[in-house]
């Protein structure tokens, strides 16, 4: 059995100077807490959907590209849906009117396209017309409204796009500029929009929903917000719930709820000195630290206690717990850092961010644990309480039995764990910016409605370029996009194609006494030039091409609206569409926009963290290694680190299948908390060993001494990341669900793969000359728990 | 009833109204001053300019983006001064080659919409084109077809906001409010010299009250010893960071023209 005693170590030596200057101690942890909670005032939330992306991602850089040549593509689409289901009715139509006049009054609107102010133009013998489609709609008669409709049915600009297909639905695009000089822009605008939803709503019989790339960024700051406002007060009851039922003290639980909310603090305190901006990810590190700060003090609470019921006193178990815990704790609180920091290696900034705010927080974590938890514990008045435990026998039966009977074990478990692991390539990924939204967030709610009824939220925009400047009224260009475009339209999931090609028939026919039969390409490049040269001269404010040429003319570029498509199938009709356009009509173009963007995250992101996984795997596999001194034992447990993130993959890939970007970070991170409980067992099971006993009493040992407070270690941790699986943010709750997973494979990994690998390929006797340094690893076998 | 107190609270009561009545005249006074001094100001230098006769002058148009990708369009203009309406104009288009000999002609008016034709050479016809629309972007550049045609008088009201000196002159600073109702701008401040009246800058406010663009106007000459014209003028766009810059050349006044010139027949003459 342990005998801390007799180290006189420097561990101990520690442990008296806290205990003689308690007061110090926790008075000086505190401060230096207060000085890293402080940095909490720079922290602000980030609000724009690009802080996904790095600025080396390929597919951003491609975006900025075109965003800087045209206008920007930033909007609100609203959709009006009259109660009475005629959208081009007198009320209807004046409220699309006066929403559409209001729109410009938006903080930083520059564009605003609808039915209403849609540029008709019509000829009138030499005289070309070009007004709003509707004006003063309160006023017109039945045959007025009737000839509307059927302009806006006609108009390919318009259907699919700002009306649907029915006409019972019709739309507002708002296009912002944001000067991106303060964070309050995304969160301002989208504000503005929904007072001005609500006021239509009131004023006139009909119902707006509203979606765009401007609620998108402004959903990921909601999101981030109720995140922290809902997840981190539950997370104090769990911990709360947890430490009193194990610890059965008020002022133990006091101490280590003061661990945990200052490790929190602290965590996002340093956060906010390095600069972090907070975005939905990284939102969740709170409550990671909070659960990973739990295991700490649970750990050296518990062993505290112990010794106090051994007849200890106070002071003396303090004493001893350190002793235990110090050694096992810090390795545990590195590795867990060590997971948590190969996020740096993913493309996604918030990523980053997340693992280094958690990594801060362990590393707050283990020091409070090692100074203010004991000294805290020092200086309250503390009983024991004597009390029997019942899991502690079992886990000797448990031992027991995973001893007789290895053989059917290991053939139920190979069995299991192959059929789990053939289910992983079922895992088909899938990042789409609505769906990671639960159908609580209103955003999503009205994206998926807007989708079904009006346009689709998804948009790929190819950029085509001429070669000459001017170029874009070149016939041979125009029948380029001309086909283009048709092929476009052909192709699964499309539902709209925007481009120049439609004004110029317009034009042309307009140009032509409005005969159908003109309504064609201009087979000339001086008179496609010249009606455009016309049709800008007779434009409106705000509705200029910029949004579809760039400034030399040189350039269009082509919207393509889709349904909600799976990232895959995204990729697909993106890459078809460069495909064709290389092949067919020899032009380069790429279909970029945000769905792209976020349609390539999870790839991009895999690259990063196969890397960073495996930088992980190798630094934890080496300090594994150095802890236990032995080279066989730290290769032998990546096995049982490694095969649970492994089954809790295949176990998703039955039930689930379908993973997101997130879910890329899982390997590393869950490999450095589930490590910790490979550990503990490997450390126990050698000491026993190297005093000279047999395999099958070093198991037996392990089993009793650490079983318990690995089973309660990995409820806690379980009971934590189930928290964070309540996000109504899907990066959040599927990255929290599969480390869930991924503990309790870990669990049973540890309890039943790993004895039997030490029965199969340790059984060798060892020689009783290596020291043991991991007599300082915690004695639970008389814990009661 | 206590009519002493009740006589004291009358009193009182119109005393007060008659304070508020004071205040709130004296501020409507001022409002009449500015709008009075403002309104003199604009006619001050509209009267400085009367009987110019005609002009023309050569012109190229250069459009940036916020990344520097430029491009340039030439054209020559022709103006005829009119007595008791707007000034009548003339665009004939040099470059890009595609819309060599387009022609546009508009009749500025004081009151209501311009008429505008273009001749579209490729189309050999003349285009009316009936739209109320004058705020858009003029060939694809920073200005509005409003902020390029000719200002008249009647175009705006008035007010007189305080005198700046900058560059070693004085300015009066005014607000100008656009009648026109689609007009792109909520209003505008231009920035007018004290000694010639002549417009060195003006702030474009857009619909939402958001400062939109500011235009610089640099070189003048004076012509015939009267009529300043300015050989630069620098549109800059702060919400989207593009800019244009006009630059004029070869200004010749008292071209003889006439009416003869400015009518939908002379448009595929003029070349």
């Amino acid at each position: 059995m342990s005998s801390p005693q007799l180290q006189s170590n420097w561990v101990g030596r520690y442990a008296d100077w806290l205990i003689r200057y308690r007061w110090l101690v926790a008075i000086g942890a505190l401060l230096l807490t207060f000085l890293a909670v402080s940095g909490a005032r720079f922290l602000g939330f980030n609000n724009d959907y690009r802080a996904f992306f790095s600025d080396a991602n390929p597919q951003l850089q491609a975006y900025e590209q075109i965003q800087r040549t045209y206008t920007k593509n930033d909007n609100i689409l609203f959709a009006i849906v009259p109660k009475g289901s005629e959208a081009f009715s007198t009320s209807a139509l004046a409220a699309v009117e006066e929403m559409t006049e209001k729109s410009w009054l938006l903080p930083y609107a520059l564009r605003v396209d609808s039915i209403t102010n849609f540029q008709h133009t019509i000829a009138e013998e030499d005289d070309l017309l070009v007004q709003d489609l509707v004006e003063n709609a309160s006023g017109l008669n039945t045959e007025t409204l009737a000839s509307i409709k059927s302009t806006a049915l006609a108009d390919p600009t318009l259907k699919e796009r700002l009306v649907n297909s029915d006409g019972s639905v019709t739309g507002i695009n708002i296009t912002f500029q944001l000067p991106q000089k303060s964070m309050n822009e995304t969160p301002e605008a989208a504000a503005a929009a929904q007072a001005l939803m609500e006021e239509i709503e009131a004023k006139y019989d009909v119902e707006v929903y509203a979606t765009g790339i401007i609620l998108l960024s402004n959903a990921f700051f909601e999101a981030s917000q109720s995140d922290m406002s809902t997840l981190v007060p539950l997370m104090y009851l769990v911990i709360i719930a947890v430490v009193f039922l194990l610890v059965r003290s008020v002022s133990a639980t006091f101490a280590a709820l003061l661990v945990i909310i200052f490790s929190m603090a602290a965590g996002m305190g340093l956060a906010g000195f390095i600069g972090v901006k907070l975005t939905p990810p990284s939102v969740s590190a709170p409550t990671i630290i909070m659960t990973l700060a739990v295991a700490d003090s649970i750990h050296i609470l518990v062993s505290l206690f112990a010794a106090m019921r051994r007849g200890l006193s106070k002071h003396a178990a303090i004493k001893e717990s350190l002793q235990l815990n110090m050694g096992p704790v810090f390795l545990t609180s590195i590795t867990t850092a060590i997971g948590f920091l190969s996020m740096n290696f993913s493309d996604a900034p918030p990523f980053h961010d997340l693992g280094n705010i958690t990594a801060m927080g362990v590393m707050v974590a283990f020091f409070l644990s090692i100074t203010l938890l004991p000294a805290l514990m020092a200086i309250l008045p503390v009983k024991s309480r004597v009390s029997e435990s019942k899991i502690g026998r079992s886990m000797d039966a448990l031992g027991d039995f995973v001893i007789s009977r290895q053989r059917p074990i290991l053939l139920v478990g190979v069995i299991i764990s192959l059929a789990l692991l053939v289910m992983v390539p079922r895992n088909e990924i899938n990042d789409d910016f609505v769906g990671y939204f639960d159908e609580s967030v209103e955003f999503r709610a009205d994206s998926d409605y807007i989708n079904e009824n009006l346009s689709g939220i998804y948009q790929l925009i190819y950029s085509l370029e001429s070669g000459d400047s001017n170029g874009v009224s070149n016939p041979e260009f125009l029948a380029k996009l001309d086909r283009f475009t048709e092929w476009m339209e052909t192709q699964p999931g499309v539902r709209h194609v925007n481009t120049i090609g439609n004004t110029f028939k317009r034009l042309n026919k307009n140009l032509h006494g409005d005969d159908p039969a003109y309504y064609k390409l201009p087979d000339d490049q001086e008179l496609a030039a010249q009606y455009l040269l016309l049709y800008e001269l007779s434009l409106p404010y705000g509705l200029d091409l910029n949004n579809q040429l760039n400034v030399a003319k040189s350039s269009t570029q082509v919207v393509v609206t889709l349904d909600n498509l799976k990232s895959k199938e995204l990729k697909a009709v993106a890459d078809a569409g460069s495909n064709w356009l290389e092949k067919n009509v020899g032009l380069t173009a790429y279909g970029v926009g945000p769905a792209i963007m976020f349609a390539n995250i999870a790839e991009r992101n895999m690259e990063g963290m196969l890397v960073g996984t495996l930088v992980a795997l190798v630094l934890i596999s080496a300090l594994i290694g150095i802890a236990l001194r032995s080279v066989k034992l730290g290769t032998l447990s990546l096995i049982p680190n490694l095969l649970p993130a492994g089954l809790a993959f295949g176990l998703w890939g039955a039930l689930v299948a379908e993973v997101n970007v997130a879910v890329t970070m899982v390997t590393g991170m869950a490999l450095g908390i589930v490590v910790d409980d490979t550990v503990h067992f490997l450390s126990k099971y050698l000491r026993r060993r190297r005093a000279g006993y047999n395999v099958e009493d070093g198991l037996r040992y392990a089993f009793s001494s650490v079983g318990v407070a690995i089973v309660v270690t990995s409820l806690i941790l379980i009971a934590g990341f189930m928290v964070l699986a309540q996000s109504s943010f899907g990066m959040n709750s599927s990255m929290a669900i599969l480390t869930a997973i991924c503990i309790l494979m870990a669990l049973l990994a540890d309890f039943l793969l790993l004895p039997i690998l030490l029965m199969k390929l340790d059984a060798k006797a060892y020689d009783p000359a290596i020291p043991s340094i991991e007599s300082k690893e915690q004695d639970y076998a008389t814990q009661p728990l | 009833m206590q009519p002493n107190r009740s006589k004291k609270q009358f009193l009182t009561r119109v005393l007060a109204g008659t304070l508020a009545l004071a205040t709130f005249s004296v501020a409507a006074n001022e409002l009449d001053l500015a709008a009075e001094k403002g309104l003199e100001i604009a006619k001050e230098a509209d009267r400085r300019d009367l009987g110019f006769g005609d002009i023309s002058n050569n012109l190229t148009m250069t459009l940036r983006n916020k990344y520097g990708e430029a491009s340039m369009r030439s054209m020559r203009t022709k103006t005829l001064e009119q007595e008791d309406d707007g000034d009548k104009s003339l665009v004939i288009f040099d470059n890009p080659r595609d819309v060599k000999g387009t022609a546009f002609l508009s009749f500025t008016h004081k009151v209501g919409s311009d008429d505008q034709w273009l001749y579209l050479p490729a189309l050999k016809r003349v285009k009316r084109i009936s739209s109320s629309n004058k705020s858009g972007p003029f060939m694809g550049s920073e200005f509005a077809y409003e902020d390029i045609a000719s200002q008249e008088v009647e175009k705006y009201t008035y007010k007189y906001l305080r005198n700046e000196t900058f560059d070693g002159r004085d300015h009066f600073v005014l607000e100008l409010d656009p009648v026109d109702p689609k007009s792109g701008y909520s209003i505008q401040h231009i920035w007018i010299d004290m000694e010639e009246y002549r417009a060195w800058r003006t702030d474009f406010y857009d619909r939402k009250g958001d400062l939109m663009k500011t235009l610089t106007v640099s070189d003048y000459n004076q012509y015939d010893d009267k009529y300043w014209r300015a050989n630069k003028m620098e549109m800059v766009n702060h919400q989207t960071g593009k800019s244009t810059v006009l630059q004029y050349s070869d200004w010749v006044f008292g071209n003889g023209f006439t009416d003869r010139d400015f009518t939908k027949n002379s448009l595929s003459r003029a070349k």
